[in-house]
This record gives C-alpha cells, structure tokens and sequence, in this order.
C-alpha cells in the first residue's frame, strides 16, 4: 500500500511540475523583454508614474478611468511602457487595500504616485508620511505634505453649467440629481446644479438623491426610475459607476418610447457613447467635464521637469478650463447654449460666486 | 493507512490540487502562472512588511471564524457574524475618540464595548430563537443589513455629516511604533495577540466548563440535552451571546488597529461571511480556524500582489484564489478517495 500511495503522490507532483515547467518555458521570453525595456528606459532617465484607484476600478467610465487615461497619455507622450519603469495602476478592493497598493507601487519605485479619490486621503497622507523621499499626488482631498500636491476641481462651477442647460432645457420644470456618496465633493456638484438652475428658474422642482455608493448600477437605476416617473425629464449624475444605472433606465425608457423626453447628463468623462440607444437616439444632453486626465498629464510633466509643486494645493475652475460642458451633439439648442455661455463667462471672471454646499 | 496520515494529506493535496488548477486557469487566459504564483507567495512572505501585512489580515479572520464556530458547536448557524463585526467596529471607534483616559484602562474599555455591542446584536437573534422559534438563519441575515445602515447613520450623526469618525486615540490603538519599525512600516498591530487569546478562551470554555460541556451537548442533540435537564432555550442565548462577542472583538481589530476609526460603507466588509467558510475549513475547532483564517488572509492579502508583480488582472485573480479555497474546502472527497484507496489495499 505504502508504495502505491506514495507512486500516486510522485506521479501527481510530476504532472504539476510538467504543466507548470511547460507554461514556465513558453512565456519565459516575455519577462525578458521586459526587462530589458524597462533597463533601457533607466539609463534613459525615465519618469515613471502610476496610480491607485477607489473602489470604482478603472473601466467605471468616469473618474478613475478619465486618471488613468491621463497616465496612458503621459506614457504614450514619453514612450512609456506599461509596468515597472513606465505606467501602471493598481485597483482597490476595498478601502483596507488603499495603503498596500501605494506601498506597492513605491516598492517598484513608480516616481510619481496619484491617489485617485477623495476616500484615499488617510491613506496618501500616512504613506506619504512614511516616504518623505516619494512623490504623491491627490486628485479631490487635501492633504498638508511636502511632499504631496492636493489636486481639486471646483466642481460646483461646471455643475452650475450644467444646472443652467437642465433648467432651460426641461419641459416639466421638474428636474433630478443623483448623487454617489454624500461627501464634500459631490456636495459641490449638488450645489452647483442647483444653484444654476435656480438662476434661471427660480420656481424650478429639482428632486436629489443620494445612493451612497459608488459602484452600485443598480442603486442609480432604482433612483432614476422614481425620478422620471414623477415626471423629472433631466437627470444629472454625480456617482461614478453608480451613474451608469442613470443611462440604462433612460435608454430603457427610450427605446420602449421613442418619442419620452429623458435625458441624462453625464459627469467626469464625456458620457455621450453611454447614453447611445441606436444610431440616431442619444440620451445623453451633455456632460460635466471635469479634466482629471489634463490634470493628471500636467502634473506628470510637471514632476518630470523637477518643478512638482509639492505641500499645495490646486484648484482648477471654469476659468482654468479644469471643469466644463462637453459637445452637446446639436441636442442643446442655440439660444440655450447662448445662455451657457453667458454664465460661464460671467463665472470665469468671478462675477458669480458659485457656493460649495447646498443650503439647507 | 492510518487516520493521522489522511489527516494531514488531505489538505496538502487539496491545496495542491487548487494551486494546480489555478495555474491552468492562468495558462489559459495567457499569463505566466509561475510569474503569478511567486507574485502571490512574495505577497504573502516576500519581506517584513507583507508579513505584517498579511498577519494584520489575517487577525479579523480568526475571530470572525471562532464567532461561526462556537455557535456551530452548539447547533447554530451564524450569519450575523458580519453585522455583530460592523457594530464592535462602530462601538471600539467611538469609544476609542470619545473618552480620554490612560491606556490601560481605554484600550481594555474600547474591547469590551465592542465586545459588547457584538454580544448584544446576537443576543438579539439568539433570545428570538430561543423564545419564539424565528429561525437564527433568517434573524441574523436581517440583522446584518440593519447592523450595517445603523452604522452609517450614526457615523454620520457623530461626525456631523462627513463620511468616518475621528481617528481613535493614542490611547485606545492597537498599532504601536515598534511593530512598524519591526516591519518595515506595515499596518500590523497587537490584535493578533487579543485573537490568539481568545482561541485560548473559545477552547477553554468549550473543552474545560460544564458550560462548554452544556452548550457542545446541546449541539449534538438538543432533545437528549433537554432530556437530560439542560435547558436549550438558555444556552441558545449564551451560545449567540458568546458567538457575537467574538464578532464584535473581530470589528474591534479593524476599529482600533487596521484603520484607527470607523467610515461608512456602501455594503458588507465580507469578513463576517469569510468567516464562516474559515470555520468550515477549520472543522469548527479553535485551532482549525487559525489554520483557516492563516490560509484566507494570506491569499486574500497576496493576491494584492498578483496585479502588481506579474500583471495579471484583478478578475482573473479572483478566480485563482476562489479556485485554491474551492478545493480546500471540498478536502471531504480527497478523504473518501484516499479511504477508499487503503481500503481496497486491506481487501488485498
């Protein structure tokens, strides 16, 4: 028995070692190469750059993919290549994974770090902390560091746009916002929208909800069926991937009746491929732009010159061209997109303040 | 071949068996699984700090498996483990930044509060077992989901509207600078002591009280138990009691050591629900579920690493770790296999 058993094991361990050994040769070269890329672009001096993301990953169509599509920028501008010595990112879990990936990325001595995210801030600042020779970027939190640069968009002046397009554009008077978390950020989206409407339509209903979470597609579509089946025709989303469920229940709505007036605004990203129900429907109205990738492009350059600006902190408004309205595609009108523009320039020139909170 | 062998084949093999599936996984989706297998064993043990690291996982894991367990002992099935965990989380937090004292008697203080809240969430289903036969299953699910939304709404009542509490104090924490320093700045803190501990308690109470002795009996047949002038309904409470006790300690570890305060979450930690799957592999013994929870925090915190070093994507990594515990817990049929194999040996 015992040697039949122990015949067994042998055998099963030469099948594993024969399956792994086969992969192991096959695929041997491919690490090779990367090495020896990632060895030529040192001797080059390379500035290499990753990012971690929220718990949004980076295919949630907007915030974390808009930052890593400014990574892939960068790297493409510098001939960069994907992994060490280049760009990369890692996706967080959940917020326990925060300070693992950061602490990663510097193990594989990434030169410029960005935390996408306002939830990453305690992490950014403790890794921060324990790194002071390590160069980190915040995108939406603040955090006082030498050796961190705190990156915020003033959001509420691109929503205030966006506020103005819903109101003159609704046909009911009744318009809807949909929030992700019920944090300061997305309370200046939530301002702003509303702020915006209300100059051109005081009497103008705005239903808000917030789903408290970022990730749940299913959250944001419950929300905007009770919304337009109270006859909201324009909601405007704040809520990252939750946002995508905002695009399936108005497309649904579209597609069943294609003469319903739903809209969508989108946010982060311009959302307009979202919000496509056939070639000739589109129910997206516009998109709040909110220039993360530029942002993020900028202070990659930036760094890579010697010149990070680390301990500040920026902010990019409408005047900065950090925030803005994408191309409507001919669904805003002339005279209404006269009025857009109007307010933006009046904000831009700091004539209207826009508020950050809502008042309540 | 004797019981003590298949014993220990069992779960080698197993593992064996989910690394080498894992690995064909990985082949056919293209990637290197020896890249991805040394990425996930450096992510585990490649240097001091993922060696905290994946200590400081693996710590919630102990307890919420000794939670499932102790209640599994005497005939109930826990799911409530997760919200008692999210509740001692919120209770340790708060405890932690509300009240100034010295360290000896806040850190005890903040423990015991979670501890409490925990008991006192499953006490909550095990009194309405007891009482009025609502089965613990059902109780426990729903109370996870009320654990959870109570949680938001009062950190955002005691943080005046931002979205996590206060950073606990010096005084409450379970991190400390020597541990840092010892591993290279990881999160490791003193809560793997207080988890050990209580694997000591759990097997104490259960191997060396008459209460343990009540509470096992009950488990095995709560007819004879009750035949033989133990009351179930009684023990029924203390063994949620007890079993929400060691949850609430689990969501103290991440209170006051991982994460030094309490934020609002959009869904479940997912710890709680580990834990059952670490009390299964663990056979519902203190000393199994250090095996389990010891096997679930090291992949769990390792494959963080499998993005990283050898590039392959997070879903695929999923997929492998699923995989490596899949096998791990069906070890049953690898033991009737090798059984089956000795027995046709004797017949000979």
């Amino acid at each position: 028995m015992k040697k039949r058993k122990f015949g067994l094991v042998l055998s099963s361990v030469l099948a594993a070692s024969a399956i792994l050994g086969a992969c192991g040769t096959k695929d041997e070269e491919k690490p090779a190469k990367d090495n020896a890329s990632s060895g030529d672009n040192n001797t080059e001096e390379t500035f290499s750059v990753a990012m971690v993301t929220d718990v949004g990953g980076v295919d949630d169509k907007s915030f974390n993919q808009s930052a890593w599509e400014g990574v892939q920028a960068y790297g493409k501008e510098h001939n960069l290549k994907k992994g060490k010595g280049g760009f990369d990112y890692l996706q967080s879990a959940s917020d326990a994974d925060y300070e693992t990936n950061l602490n990663n990325l510097l193990r594989r001595d990434f030169d410029l770090v960005f935390g996408i995210g306002y939830m990453m801030a305690d992490a950014v600042e403790a890794v921060a902390a324990d790194n002071p020779d390590k160069h980190f970027a915040l995108i939406d939190a603040e955090v006082k560091a030498d050796n961190v640069v705190s990156i915020l968009f003033k959001e509420q002046e691109g929503a205030f746009l966006a506020g103005v397009a819903a109101a003159k554009m609704s046909k009911t008077g009744k318009i809807g916002f949909v929030g992700g978390v019920d944090i300061p950020v997305i309370n200046r989206f939530e301002a702003g929208f509303v702020e915006g409407a209300k100059a051109v339509n005081p009497d103008i209903e705005i239903q808000r909800n917030y789903t408290a979470a970022f990730d749940k597609a299913d959250l944001g579509k419950i929300a905007a069926n009770s919304m337009y089946s109270s006859g909201v025709d324009i909601i405007f989303h704040a809520a990252g991937a939750t946002g995508n469920g905002v695009f399936s229940e108005a497309k649904e709505r579209k597609a069943k009746d294609p003469n319903a007036n739903v809209w969508v605004i989108g946010v982060d990203a311009d959302q307009y491929d979202e919000g496509k129900v056939d070639d000739k429907t589109n129910v997206t109205l516009t998109s709040m732009l909110k220039g993360v990738n530029s942002a993020v492009v900028d202070f990659s350059n930036k760094a890579k010159n010697g010149e990070f600006p680390g301990g500040t902190t920026v902010v990019y408004g409408l005047a900065e061209d950090g925030v803005k309205l994408a191309d409507s595609r001919g669904a805003i009108p002339a005279d209404v997109q006269a009025v857009i523009d109007e307010y933006k320039q009046k904000i831009s020139s700091g004539e209207i303040v826009v508020p950050e909170k809502v008042e309540k | 071949m004797s019981n003590r062998v298949i014993n220990i084949l069992v779960p080698i093999i197993s593992i064996i068996i989910g690394l080498i599936v894992g690995a064909i996984v990985m082949v056919v989706s293209g990637y290197d699984p020896i890249q991805g297998y040394s990425a996930l064993w450096t992510g585990i043990f490649g240097d001091s700090y993922s060696i905290g690291n994946t200590i400081r996982q693996i710590t919630p894991y102990i307890l919420a498996g000794l939670a499932v367990a102790f209640a599994f002992r005497t005939g109930l099935f826990n799911i409530g483990v997760e919200g008692q965990l999210i509740l001692g989380w919120l209770a340790a937090a708060w405890v932690g930044y509300a009240f100034e004292l010295p360290k000896i008697i806040h850190l005890p203080l903040a423990l015991l509060a979670a501890a409490a809240a925990g008991a006192f969430w499953a006490f909550i289903a095990g009194f309405l077992k007891a009482k009025f036969k609502v089965h613990e299953v059902i109780a426990t699910i729903m109370l996870n989901y009320t654990a959870l939304y109570i949680a938001n709404a009062v950190i955002k009542k005691l943080s005046d509207g931002s979205f996590k509490t206060e950073r606990v104090l010096e005084s409450a924490s379970l991190r400390s600078p020597f541990l840092r320093e010892l591993t290279d700045n990881s999160s490791l803190h003193y809560g793997i002591l207080i988890a050990l501990l209580m694997v000591v308690v759990m097997w104490f109470i259960l191997e060396k009280t008459t209460r343990g002795y009540e509470l096992k009996a009950v488990g095995f047949n709560q007819h004879a138990a009750e035949y033989a002038g133990m009351s179930v309904n009684k023990n029924v409470i203390l063994a949620m009691t007890i079993s929400g006790m060691f949850a609430g300690l689990g969501g103290a570890m991440e209170a006051l050591g991982t994460f030094q305060n309490a934020s609002i979450k959009a869904g479940f930690t997912g710890i709680g629900f580990d834990g059952i799957a670490v009390a299964l592999l663990g056979a519902n013994t203190p000393l199994g579920v250090v095996f389990g929870a010891s096997l679930f925090g090291s992949l769990k915190y390792g494959a963080l690493n499998m993005p990283n070093a050898a590039g392959i994507p997070e879903e695929i990594v999923s997929i492998i770790i699923a995989l490596i515990i899949f096998f791990v817990a069906s070890g049953y049929v690898i033991r009737v296999g090798l059984q089956k194999l000795s027995k046709k040996k004797e017949g000979q």
